[in-house]
């Protein structure tokens, strides 16, 4: 059969349907074939917040969203062109985020009475057949059907079938998009060897589904994604949770240490948890806590002790910890708090995205309590940056904040990921002799500032530490007034030094001075870049640069600010940054909020700046 | 990072001694258990290096500043916490809290029964005198009903807890009592503490001279103490009494008072057994306000051993395991994953 082929950049398809329904395994094969093919790419999944919601219902749907090309990919996408709805509740939960004229692939037998109702849509009001997607293109098929019949000999119950229904839409988007169902065929083979009548069925629904678009005369056009033009090396595929477990283990073997995790089951966070403890080979200790505060408790023990001693949580938790924070602060111990932000305030939204946590990060602590915060731009940025946490940590003897949130600790993106001796050193050396004369002094400071970390078991330098005032050097509990305010100075000049030794900032689009800057921080990475490519091949003269380190600030900071007639900050919150940089560098920026519980789109970015120097 | 395996070198209680001064109330019992703890410490074949005092907040918690070893004086509530993250990450190491009956039973009980239950293989010492005295005079959650003090001019209304009862319910393998004016009897817990290889909870009875002054005078008092106590000694009958003439029986499940003598020997009497689980729990009830007619004597001593595998050797034993299995952990490998694309 003749059939079209249209050669596009790049496409956003969104898998949505029921939690049963298979779809993250589906968006994941999708999403594997094309890395392999060599798109570049991101994703994001869309998790229920509720553990088993009803099925049918709009609480239940699960999806998964894949944004792939030809072209460099920043963000799993703004508005989808593709949208598969397994049923009813995934299209409704959807549609407004289907571009209009975008593809719908529906499953008809989602559509019966039962699931209508289940999703709140009355039986006449079907959507399918009332018209209302008259915008869209529709391609309806049974897909329930289509793959009981192909399953007719298996000899498999209808339950099992069933559940191979996901293969029908994968094949049939592989026909579509002209993709090679070998990495599939290889995952199934893997996944099921030890069944063969399972495998069968899934790879003979995967075949029907590819050949069901072949032999449709209805479906007259292919599709052909390039491979993008990406830096050559091998890749991976990452999410952001999963990068911080990586960077953790990382920067243990690193520096000789063993990482000591101790937390309490947070969503976003949990799944570093799940993370590390898989990999005890590497001598990792998880250690799961009965609250919050024993999480962090048990690291600052664990630090004092002379592990890399790591805690993580989110918004509320990091709330709880805040006294402890400010014990590791006066103790001058070396400790990473992780904060995988989601929107707030108090419980707030468990399952979604915000920016929540600068101030509480920078700030939220009683007394003058300072420490370097960090933050990751993307999923594998979260590898990095955490790496850099530990570093920090460790040769400054401080805590550091690591700020990630659900976007990224969720999203996922290829990776070349770096071999272990690419990564920078991390020397830690433990204190082993007395450093004045016959005396230890374990607040003597070195260049940076930092003191000496001399663990239980060394022989002649015993000493106390504590959360109570402390003597300059000496270490001892002292009332005296000149010490304390001496002392408040070098907490903050120990981390403010912290600047000799992070990059400068340098822009990541643009030039170094403009009209506009757009500033961002943490998630906002991708869609900021998205959007001022697409400004800047438009003509208009802006620039995005981004933090990562955000306490202290790059040296040259202010430099750049001043040299752009106008800075905007975007942040998923209700200006944060934005204050913090007013109040240091006294210039007008301007903040540009969104507080949804949901990332900007490009979009939004790109219309704000229009807006701005138009 | 292990410590040392070579014999521990001979160290002496003065050498326990840090050249800070010691800033308790002049009559203060916590003084009397510092001298104590320095005085058995030294016996106990542990190198110096090796040992870590970590306390909370509290007039008990500045404690580590005054004992020439590893020490940290931490926040309210959190030294069982600490402790915990150090037992897990450096097995090798003797730990020490030393905590109060606000510190480790109000603000901090939550980390106090999961430390019990994980069984780390640690000492506490919770010094109870029954008030708040670093804030200055307020009820603590073991102070009596009705107590007048400060925050309660009326009395309090509190129910107070039962140190020894509430541990053996968070099924903590070591629990014993003791005071502060008894010193021969608080070197031996503290020595049989330290011999436990799992938790080991030591319930201290402190005079505070300032804020409850006498709140236990009649444990510790020459002309009450026998008839008001009861040493529990393993394997012997539980006897006291001013002539050690008086017992206690079970019947039943209900302890009652007997008296030495007329046909009652020391052989029909209760015999101590501290593995006895159900027993300890009976003999942690002995728990009457003295002042109440017919009430059973309070126990001292060891209530309550067991042997249990302890939080930090499993937690290894989980690594080991794996490592047998997956061999060491290789870094490239972890950072590769499972499934990866080259870009020509």
């Amino acid at each position: 059969m003749e059939r079209q082929n249209e050669v596009l950049e790049k496409v956003i398809i969104k898998f949505a349907g029921d939690s049963g329904d298979g779809m993250q395994l589906t968006g994941t094969q999708f999403t594997n074939t094309a890395a392999l093919f060599g798109n570049d790419l991101s994703t994001f999944p869309d998790f229920p917040a509720e553990i088993r919601a009803p099925q049918g219902t709009l609480a239940g749907v699960s999806g998964y969203q894949l944004h792939f090309g030809s072209v460099e990919i920043f963000t799993p996408g703004d508005h989808c062109d593709v949208l598969v709805a397994m049923n009813a509740a995934a299209l409704k939960a959807n549609l407004r985020n289907l571009r209009k004229g975008g593809t719908i692939i529906a499953n008809t037998d989602g559509f019966d009475p039962k699931n209508l109702r289940l999703s709140g849509i009355e039986e006449k009001d079907n959507p399918l057949e009332n018209g209302s997607l008259d915008n869209y293109r529709v391609i309806k098929i049974d897909i329930t059907k289509m793959t009981r019949s192909a399953l007719t000999d298996s000899g498999l119950g209808v339950k099992e079938i069933d559940r191979a229904k996901n293969m029908f839409v994968l094949g049939f988007l592989y026909w579509m998009y002209n993709r090679s169902m070998e990495h599939t065929e290889k995952f199934l083979t893997d996944k099921f060897g030890k069944k063969p009548e399972i495998l069968k069925a899934n790879l003979d629904v995967l075949r029907a589904g590819y050949n069901f678009g072949d032999t449709r005369e209805e479906f007259t056009t292919r599709y052909t994604i390039g491979p993008a033009s990406i830096a050559p090396g091998v890749y991976r595929n990452i999410m952001g949770n999963q990068a911080v477990a990586l960077g953790l283990i990382a920067a243990a073997k690193k520096s000789g240490l063993p990482l000591f995790y101790g937390t309490y089951p947070i969503t976003p966070a949990s799944d570093i948890l799940h993370e590390l403890s898989r990999h005890k080979n590497f001598g990792v200790k998880t250690f799961q806590a009965e609250d919050e505060i024993a999480a962090i408790c048990s690291t600052i023990g664990s630090s004092f002790g002379g592990s890399l001693a790591v805690t993580a949580s989110s918004g509320p938790g990091i709330a709880l910890k805040a006294e402890a924070i400010g014990l590791a602060i006066m103790l001058e111990l070396p400790l990473v708090i992780i904060n995988v932000q989601r929107g707030g305030p108090s419980t707030g939204l468990p399952t979604k995205t915000e920016q929540s946590d600068l101030m509480q990060a920078v700030y939220g602590r009683n007394g003058e309590a300072p420490m370097p915060v960090l933050a990751a731009a993307t999923p594998s940025d979260c590898f990095h940056m955490v790496y850099e946490a530990c570093r920090i940590a460790l040769q400054s003897m401080t805590p550091v904040m690591f700020l990630s949130d659900g976007y990224i600790a969720n999203g996922a993106e290829p990776w070349a990921f770096p071999s272990s001796s690419d990564l920078a050193e991390i020397k830690v050396k433990f204190a082993k002799e007395k450093n004045a004369g016959e005396k230890f002094l374990p607040y003597k400071r070195d260049e940076r500032l930092s003191r000496p970390w001399a663990v239980p078991g060394t022989k002649g330098l015993e000493h106390r530490i504590g959360g109570i005032e402390k003597q300059h050097e000496t270490g001892n509990i002292s009332y005296d007034p000149a010490n304390h305010e001496f002392m408040v100075h070098m907490r903050e000049s120990k981390v403010e030094k912290l600047a000799d030794y992070i990059p400068e900032i340098t822009p990541e689009v643009g030039n170094a001075k403009g009209k506009l800057l757009i500033l961002g921080w943490g998630s906002t990475f991708g869609a900021i870049k998205s959007a001022v490519i697409r400004a800047r091949n438009k003509g208009y003269d802006v620039s995005h640069a981004h933090l990562r380190y955000i306490k202290p600030f790059p040296k040259n900071l202010g430099e750049l600010l001043y040299a752009f007639d106008q800075v905007i900050i975007p942040e998923m919150n209700n200006g944060q940054l934005v204050r913090i940089i007013r109040d240091k560098f006294l210039i007008p920026a301007i903040p540009y909020n969104k507080i949804q519980g949901l990332p900007f789109s490009a979009e939004e970015i790109y219309a704000k700046i229009e807006e701005t120097l138009k | 990072m292990e410590s040392s395996t070579l014999p521990a070198e001979k160290f002496t209680p003065k050498e326990l001694v840090t050249d800070q001064d010691v800033r308790w109330c002049p009559g203060c019992g916590d003084y009397s258990i510092l001298k104590q703890a320095q005085t058995v410490i030294p016996d106990l074949g542990i190198p110096r290096e090796n040992i870590v005092f970590i306390s909370g907040i509290g007039c008990s918690s500045r404690f580590p500043y005054y004992m020439e070893t590893y020490g940290m004086h931490s926040i309210h509530g959190r030294a069982t916490a600490i402790a915990s993250g150090l037992k897990a990450s450096r097995p090798d190491l003797s730990i020490w809290i030393v905590t109060g009956d606000g510190d480790g039973l109000s603000i901090g009980g939550n980390h106090t029964i999961h430390l019990l239950r994980r069984n780390f293989n640690v000492n506490i010492l919770l010094f109870n005198n029954e008030i708040y005295g670093l804030t200055k005079g307020q009820y603590s959650p073991t102070s009596e009903e009705g107590k007048v003090t400060k925050s309660t001019p009326m009395g309090s209304i509190d129910y107070p807890f039962n140190p020894v009862a509430l541990c053996l319910g968070a099924s903590a393998t070591f629990v014993a009592r003791s005071m502060d004016r008894d010193p021969k009897h608080l070197q031996a817990i503290l020595k049989r503490a330290n011999e436990h290889k799992g938790a080991s909870f030591v319930e201290i009875y402190q005079n505070c001279n300032v804020f409850n002054d006498g709140a236990f005078e009649v444990f510790t008092e020459k002309s009450s103490k026998k008839n008001e106590t009861l040493f529990m000694e393993h394997g012997k009958p539980l006897v006291f009494g001013e002539n050690a003439d008086k017992g206690i029986r079970l019947d039943g499940f209900t302890p009652v008072v007997v008296q030495i003598g007329n046909g009652v020997s020391a052989n029909d009497l209760w015999i101590h057994d501290e593995k006895d689980r159900m027993k300890a729990g009976i003999l942690s009830r002995f728990f009457d306000n003295p002042s109440k007619p017919d009430h059973l004597p309070r126990p001292f001593g060891v209530f309550y051993v067991e042997d249990r595998f302890c939080y930090e050797d499993k937690m290894q034993v989980q690594i080991d395991e794996m490592k047998a299995k997956r061999g060491e952990g290789d870094l490239d490998a972890l950072l590769r994953g499972k499934e990866t694309w080259t870009v020509a």
